[in-house]
């Protein structure tokens, strides 16, 4: 129970302040379609360097809670989901607020957000410092298989094409080769001025999540805003309440699915919401009445994108390994403040990780409240015209990467990847798997050579990496991630193969 | 050849030349210790790679929408403003001076609102006066960060 010693850490006025910021603000970002929560937790880093870790950290992670259930608001009153883990919620939602019941959406939304995000952290409480202290036991064999685990599971499964899923990853290893080998010195794959530090990793998120978005907006072209929002009429918060708990079954399907899910390295928020909504109309003795505007619909996806958060986060505080892309930008703030992850974390900065932690939870309660509150603010924001919307992006962009080591170069880079991953994106080419390579690329080499090391001291590479239960478990994973994305590859193959004209 | 099928030729190409040119230089350069590990991971590159060229080269490549001769029309100019903006004019005038003008050509540019008409110019200007006096509140007068100068601020 050593959070509970934290629990006034967030209650500090400049955390309290900052936590009831990011809140709001991440509620507004995550309510704006083009701006996912990866995006935005990218875009505020910069604004984290003045900061104390503590707060820092509790800025990123309220901002990553609020932007994935204020994206319920637009996915809710203008059928645009404000972030790929509200689909399933634009379904039924959508249609509630169609029939004259959209506040109700909003708040069971937000109620079932906070509850199955609150679960969410309580699992991410009680099972980091026991994985945590479990971590210890890995090796630097572990730690590279972990790290390619982590690219070849989000290759994959995130991306359509596994082959460009898994060729994404091995360019995102490359790309933080870029720059000088920590051990020789040696130069390695500078092909310009701009390289000689290497990729700085804030600036390759900022460029490649931000600037594909920021494109595809321009794409939109001159096109008048033909959103239309819904009229949000009075509802007792109360009857909601009531009405959200009396979905049990909805809120445990969404729940479980999210935390499993959010456990899971690469999966993310929207395969949670669209497999809790799956699962709760399977097992709803009404399911004909989902997708017609049925709230249990709503109950179960958005406490399944919300209980995926926490979670989530369990890789990334207890091995390094970052499960999501979100969860890879977080490690990045956590590494600017000069903290890694693992058992470190806990041992030597139990107030930093704690308060962290703790902020997340209370970060859901404010979540909830503010959200009921705003949402309807929140839709007026989400109609801002794409051109403004992309004009101001750019600039936080330039002025993000720019920040972290006041470096034009950064920002140059910043433009390279984002230009790059746009044109790599039309080809069906992943973002995550890349941004993925790129942060435990670092953590992969200097474990692998330092494995090496040891090996050639003792019974060679080949026994090193590839003998003890924990290696080959951990290989057998990498192997039946590739696997099945193979298999499901040739089963959709199959499925979308054009049939045989019959002759008469 | 149809140009779905071309257009995929193009990334897988530029994908292999690339695996290509970093599996070359892992394995040309030294010292081989500060390679091992890029060797490792150009190899695997440079497999898929291939994998993915024969793909594309195949008609077997079909994740993605490609380009469209109206999408690149459409992107050009934001494209290009984007460009002149972070190369050039950052640096010449400065983060805050350099930020509106970039903020009022991509706004004109993308504005369904008729360009004759000097309310939606007076708009656009508000708008990205607007803009940069709240990122001016924030970076310089709140948390006091550097941005890029230039002959103005």
């Amino acid at each position: 129970m050593e959070f509970l010693n934290h629990l006034g850490g967030v209650f500090e006025p400049v955390a309290f302040l900052l936590l009831l910021g990011g809140t709001i603000g991440g509620l507004i970002l995550g309510a704006t379609p083009g701006l996912s929560p990866t995006m935005a937790v990218a875009l505020l880093i910069p604004f984290t360097f003045q900061l104390e870790a503590t707060q820092g950290l509790i800025l990123l992670g309220a901002a990553y809670t609020s932007t994935v259930a204020g994206g319920a608001v637009s996915a809710i009153l203008l059928k645009i989901p404000g972030a790929p883990a509200n689909i399933a919620t634009a379904l039924d939602g959508h249609e509630m607020a169609k029939n004259g019941q959209g506040a109700k959406a909003l708040h069971i939304s937000f109620l079932s957000s906070g509850i199955g995000g609150v679960i969410g952290v309580l699992l991410l409480i009680f099972l980091t410092p026991v994985l945590a202290q479990w971590a210890l036991a890995f090796g630097p064999s572990h730690l590279f298989w972990m790290a390619i685990l982590g690219v070849t599971v989000i290759g994959s499964l995130d991306s359509k094409s596994f082959v460009k899923g898994l060729l994404s990853g091995c360019l995102g290893l490359w790309l933080s080769m870029i720059g000088y080998d920590d051990i020789q010195g040696a130069q390695r794959f500078i092909f310009a001025d701009a390289l000689t530090g290497g990729i700085n990793i804030i600036s390759a998120l900022i460029g490649i999540f931000a600037i594909p978005q920021v494109i595809e907006m321009f794409a939109k072209g001159r096109i008048a805003s033909s959103i239309s929002s819904l009229e949000v009429e009075k509802q007792s918060i109360w009857a909601s309440v009531r009405e959200t708990l009396g979905y049990k079954r909805a809120l445990s399907i969404g729940t479980v699915c999210g935390s499993v899910i959010g456990l899971i390295p690469g999966v993310g928020g929207q395969i949670a919401g669209l497999l809790a909504y799956d699962q709760a109309r399977k097992f709803s003795p009404e399911r004909e009445k989902f997708g017609s505007g049925y709230a249990e619909g709503v109950v179960a996806a958005e406490s399944a994108n919300n209980a995926m958060v926490g979670p989530s986060l369990v890789p990334l505080l207890t091995l390094s390994i970052p499960g999501s892309p979100t969860a890879a930008v977080l490690l990045g703030g956590l590494l600017i403040h000069g903290i890694f992850p693992g058992s470190d974390l806990f041992d030597n900065h139990p107030k930093v990780a704690w308060t962290f932690i703790n902020s997340m939870l209370v970060g859901q309660i404010l979540m909830v409240i503010f959200g009921i509150w705003i949402a309807g603010y929140a839709a007026k924001v989400a109609k801002i015209p794409n051109p403004i919307m992309a004009a101001a992006v750019l600039v936080l962009a330039l002025f993000g990467s720019y920040s972290i080591q006041q470096s034009m170069g950064d920002v140059y880079i910043m433009l390279g990847l984002g230009l790059g991953m746009f044109f790599l994106e039309k080809f069906g080419f992943s973002a995550a798997p890349l941004v993925l390579g790129l942060i435990l690329g670092p953590i992969a080499e200097a474990n692998f050579i330092q494995g090496s090391m040891i090996a050639t001291a003792g019974d060679g590479t080949l026994s090193y990496f590839f003998g003890g239960v924990l290696n080959l478990f951990l290989i057998a994973l990498v192997i039946a991630s590739i696997a099945y994305s193979f298999w499901a590859s040739i089963v959709l193959a199959k499925k979308t193969a054009p049939k045989p004209e019959v002759t008469k | 050849m149809n140009s779905a099928r071309l257009q995929h030729l193009i990334p897988g190409t530029l994908v292999l030349l690339l695996a290509l040119t970093v599996v070359w230089l892992s394995f040309t350069r030294e010292p081989a210790e500060s390679f091992l590990f890029p060797r490792l991971i150009s190899v695997v590159m440079l497999a898929l790679a291939f994998w993915n060229f024969v793909r594309a080269a195949t008609g077997l490549a079909k994740v993605g929408t490609g380009f469209t001769a109206s999408l690149l029309v459409t992107i050009a100019p934001g494209v290009a403003v984007m460009i002149i903006f972070i190369f050039f004019l950052a640096k010449q005038f400065g983060f805050y001076v350099s930020s509106t003008i970039a903020f009022v050509a991509i706004y004109a540019i993308y504005d369904p609102a008729p360009h004759s008409d000097p309310k939606s110019w007076a708009k656009r200007v508000g708008v990205a006066i607007a803009f940069m006096v709240l990122m001016y509140g924030l970076f310089s007068i709140l948390l006091k960060v550097q941005t890029p100068r230039g002959m103005f601020f």
